[in-house]
C-alpha cells in the first residue's frame, strides 16, 4: 500500500469527502492561500474556491460560532483553528452552544460539525501555543472527541468525524504531522469512534496511551522488548466515548497498567482512565496500584531543554513501564 | 512639535538596534541556535519607536508577538531581551517565555503576547488600577490588524470608553494578519473608523514617518493623562519578512514588498535628519554600527550564559 504522512491522510480525507458531499465546507485561519499553519490544507482551495475553503478573520468564537449554526441547518462545516491553544476563545460556541442545542432543545435538532486543531508541545512555541487541553471537552457531554497517532487512523477517523451527526472534537499531534508516516488505503474508509486500538500486543503491562504518548509508548516498548518485557500498547484513539472493553479486558489480562499522556497530570485525562479501570471487573486483577505518567502541572516552558522536561518521554516511559513490571511501584 | 536633535538620535539609535536585533535573531534561527519561532518586525520601527517615545517613565505598555523593537524602544536591556531569546536563565523570563514572551513587568513592559489580542482586555484592567491610583499615568496597549477581529478588541475599546479609562490603542496596521490581507478581513477601509462606534477619537497615520506616530500618540496620550479617555491610533505600516519563520509569502507579490522595502522608516528619518543639516552621513553610520555592536556583544552574553537549571522546572506557577 502506498504511504502517507499524518498531514497527508488528513488532507486526503477532508477532500475525498468534501468531494462526495456539498455540504462539507472548510473554515478557518489562513488555510486558504497559506495552507494553514502547518500546510495541511495546503492546495484545497484551488481545488473547492473560496466558498468551501473559507479564510476567515482571526476571530476564533467567529468560528466556533459559524460551524455550529451551519451544522443546525443542513451543513458539515469542519472548523480549522490553528492551535488548540486558541479554541478557548472559541469556547463558548463549542460548550454552551454546540454540546448543548440538542439536548436543550428537546432532541429536535443536531449539530454535526467536526473541529481540528494541533495539540501538544515540542516545537518550541512556549506556553501558549503548546497546550494539551483535550480533557477539557471529554468533560462536556454532546461532544465527542478523537485524538489519532497514525495516517490510517488519522484519515478513518477524520471520515467518521465528518459523518458523525454531533460536533467532534478532532485533535491532532502536531509532531506527528509530518514525522509519522504509513500505509493508508487510497479509497474512503471510517474507522468507528469509541473502537480503540491495541498498538502493540504484550502480556506484562498495559500502557494506555494517548496522542504523541503513543509513538514513544511503542518505542519504549521496543526497548523493553530488549530487556523481556512484554509490553501492551492501547491507544484508545476517541477519548469520548471510551472503549472501555478494550482497556478493561487487556488490564484483566496484565494485571499492571500504567497510563501516559502528555497533558497535566491534575485534571488529566488519565484521571478518567484510572477511575474506569478503578471501577470495572479489571480491580480484582490488578497486581499493583495503577500508575499515571502525565505531563508536569505547569506550563509548557520556551527553553528546549525545560520543554522536553515538561512532558513523558520515551526514556520516562520505560522507566515507569519497567518499575511497574518487575513490582517495585 | 518640535523635538531636539538629541532625542531625534535616540530615536533614530532605537530604529536601527531593533533591525539589528531582528537581522541577529534571523541569523541565529538559521545557525540552529533557536528553537520555536519568531515573528520579525522589520520595517515596522517607526511605529514601535513613535510611539513609546510618547510615553514617559511610569506608563505601561501591552506589547505583541512582533515586539521585539517595542522593547528596545522601551529600554529594554538587550543583553537579558537577547538571553531570553535564546532561552536562557538570564533572560527577562529565566528562559521560559521565549521571543514571544519577553517581559519587563516591574519595569512596565507588561509583556509579548502569544494570544492574538489577548493584551487588550487586560489594558482595561491596566487603566482600572490607574483610575483607582489616581495617578497621571497611562497605558499604551499594542496590537496588529488582525487581532481587531477579535472580539476582545471590541469589548474591550467599550469599557474603556465608558469609563474614561487612560489608555491608548495603538494598532500596527501592517495590512496582514498572516496570510489575510486586511481587505479581506473587514469591510471598512480603515480601522481607526471603528472608534467612533465607542465614541473614542481615532487617527490613522503614516506608520513609517516616527515623527507623524510620535504626534498622534503624543495627542492621544494627552488626552488620556487630562482624564479624556481612550483613544485609537492606526499606524499604517508593513511587515518586511514572512508572518513568522514557516512563511512561504504567497498571499503577496515580490512587486508589492519592494515598494514597501523603499519606504525604510529608518532610511526615511535617517535622510530627513541629513537633509536638514542636523546629522551627518558618518554619524548616521556610526549609529549603525553602535547598534550592530550593541546586539554582537548581547549574543555574547547570552551565549556565556548559563541554561535554566532544570531543577527549578517547577517554580513560578504559583506565588508561594
Ligand atoms: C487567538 C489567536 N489566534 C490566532 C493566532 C495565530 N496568529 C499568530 S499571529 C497571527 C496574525 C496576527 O495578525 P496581526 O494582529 O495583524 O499582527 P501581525 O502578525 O500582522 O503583526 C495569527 C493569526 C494566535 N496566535 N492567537
Ligand atoms: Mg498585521
Amino acid at each position: 500500500m502506498r504511504e502517507l504522512t499524518f498531514l497527508e491522510a488528513i488532507r486526503e480525507a477532508m477532500v475525498q469527502e468534501m468531494r462526495r458531499d456539498e455540504s462539507v465546507f472548510l473554515i478557518g485561519e489562513d488555510i486558504g492561500v497559506y495552507g494553514g499553519a502547518f500546510g495541511v490544507s495546503l492546495g484545497m482551495l484551488d481545488e473547492f474556491g473560496p466558498e468551501r475553503v473559507i479564510d476567515t478573520p482571526i476571530s476564533e468564537l467567529g468560528i466556533g460560532g459559524a460551524i455550529t449554526g451551519a451544522a443546525m441547518t443542513g451543513m458539515r462545516p469542519i472548523g480549522e483553528i490553528m492551535f488548540m491553544d486558541f479554541m478557548t476563545l472559541a469556547l463558548d460556541q463549542l460548550v454552551n452552544q454546540a454540546a448543548k442545542l440538542r439536548f436543550m432543545f428537546g432532541g429536535t435538532t443536531k449539530v454535526p460539525f467536526m473541529m481540528r486543531a494541533p495539540i501538544g508541545s515540542g516545537a518550541g512555541a512556549a506556553a501558549q501555543h503548546s497546550q494539551s487541553l483535550e480533557n477539557w471537552y471529554v468533560h462536556v457531554p454532546g461532544l465527542k472527541v478523537v485524538m489519532p497517532t497514525t495516517p490510517y487512523d488519522a484519515k478513518g477517523l477524520l471520515i467518521a468525524s465528518i459523518r458523525d451527526d454531533n460536533p467532534v472534537i478532532f485533535f491532532e499531534p502536531k509532531l506527528l504531522y509530518k514525522k509519522a508516516k504509513g500505509p493508508v488505503p487510497e479509497e474512503l474508509y471510517e474507522i468507528p469512534l469509541g473502537v480503540a486500538d491495541v498498538k502493540r500486543k504484550g502480556k506484562d503491562v498495559s500502557i494506555i496511551a494517548t496522542g504523541m504518548m503513543v509513538p514513544r509508548s511503542l518505542e519504549a516498548a521496543e526497548a523493553l522488548a530488549e530487556e523481556g518485557l512484554d509490553i501492551v500498547v492501547i491507544d484508545p484513539r476517541t477519548l469520548r466515548p471510551l472503549d472501555e472493553e478494550t482497556i478493561v479486558k487487556s488490564v484483566m489480562k496484565t494485571g499492571r497498567v500504567l497510563i501516559v499522556h502528555e497533558a497535566c497530570k491534575t485534571g488529566g485525562y488519565g484521571g478518567e482512565l484510572a477511575a474506569v479501570i478503578a471501577e470495572s471487573q479489571a480491580f480484582d486483577y490488578l497486581d499493583a496500584p495503577i500508575v499515571r505518567l502525565a505531563g508536569k502541572d505547569i506550563p509548557i516552558p520556551y527553553n528546549r531543554t525545560l520543554e522536553y522536561n515538561a512532558v513523558p518521554q520515551v526514556e520516562n516511559i520505560v522507566a515507569e513501564a519497567r518499575k511497574l513490571a518487575k513490582g517495585n511501584v | 512639535m518640535s523635538v531636539d536633535k538629541n532625542t531625534r538620535i535616540d530615536w533614530l539609535r532605537q530604529m536601527y538596534t531593533g533591525r539589528a536585533f531582528e537581522e541577529m535573531a534571523e541569523k541565529l534561527y538559521a545557525l540552529g541556535k533557536i528553537h520555536g519561532t519568531m515573528h520579525l518586525s522589520m520595517g515596522m520601527e517607526a511605529s514601535a519607536v513613535g510611539t513609546i517615545a510618547a510615553i514617559k517613565e511610569g506608563d505601561y505598555i501591552l506589547g505583541t508577538h512582533r515586539g521585539h523593537t517595542q522593547l528596545v524602544a522601551y529600554g529594554a536591556d538587550l543583553n537579558r531581551m537577547m538571553a531570553e531569546f535564546m532561552g536562557k536563565a538570564a533572560g527577562y523570563c529565566r528562559g521560559r517565555g521565549g521571543s514571544m514572551h519577553i517581559a519587563d513587568v516591574p519595569g512596565g513592559y507588561l509583556g509579548a503576547q502569544g494570544i492574538v489580542g489577548g493584551n487588550i482586555p487586560l489594558s482595561v484592567g491596566v487603566g482600572l488600577t490607574i483610575r483607582n491610583r489616581k495617578t497621571d499615568q497611562i497605558c499604551v496597549c499594542f496590537f496588529g490588524d488582525g487581532a481587531a477581529n477579535e472580539g476582545a478588541f471590541h469589548e474591550s475599546l467599550n469599557m474603556a470608553a465608558i469609563w474614561k479609562l487612560p489608555i491608548v490603542f495603538v494598532c500596527e496596521n501592517n495590512q496582514y494578519g498572516m496570510s489575510m490581507n486586511i481587505k479581506n478581513a473587514m469591510a471598512i477601509d480603515q480601522i481607526s473608523d471603528r472608534a467612533a462606534s465607542y465614541g473614542m477619537p481615532g487617527i490613522t497615520v503614516d506608520g513609517n514617518d516616527v515623527m507623524a506616530v510620535y504626534e498622534a500618540v503624543g495627542e492621544a496620550i494627552k488626552r488620556a493623562r487630562a482624564g479624556e479617555g481612550p483613544s485609537l491610533v492606526e499606524n499604517n505600516t508593513y511587515r518586511w519578512r514572512g508572518h513568522s519563520k514557516s512563511d512561504a509569502n504567497r498571499y503577496r507579490t515580490k512587486e508589492e514588498i519592494a515598494k514597501w522595502m523603499k519606504k525604510d522608516p529608518i532610511a526615511r528619518f535617517q535622510g530627513q535628519m541629513i537633509k536638514e543639516g542636523v546629522l551627518t552621513q558618518a554619524e548616521a553610520d556610526q549609529i549603525a554600527t553602535d547598534a550592530k555592536e550593541a546586539i554582537e556583544s548581547a549574543v555574547k552574553f547570552a551565549d556565556a550564559s548559563p541554561e535554566p537549571d532544570v531543577s527549578t522546572i517547577l517554580e513560578g506557577v504559583y506565588v508561594e
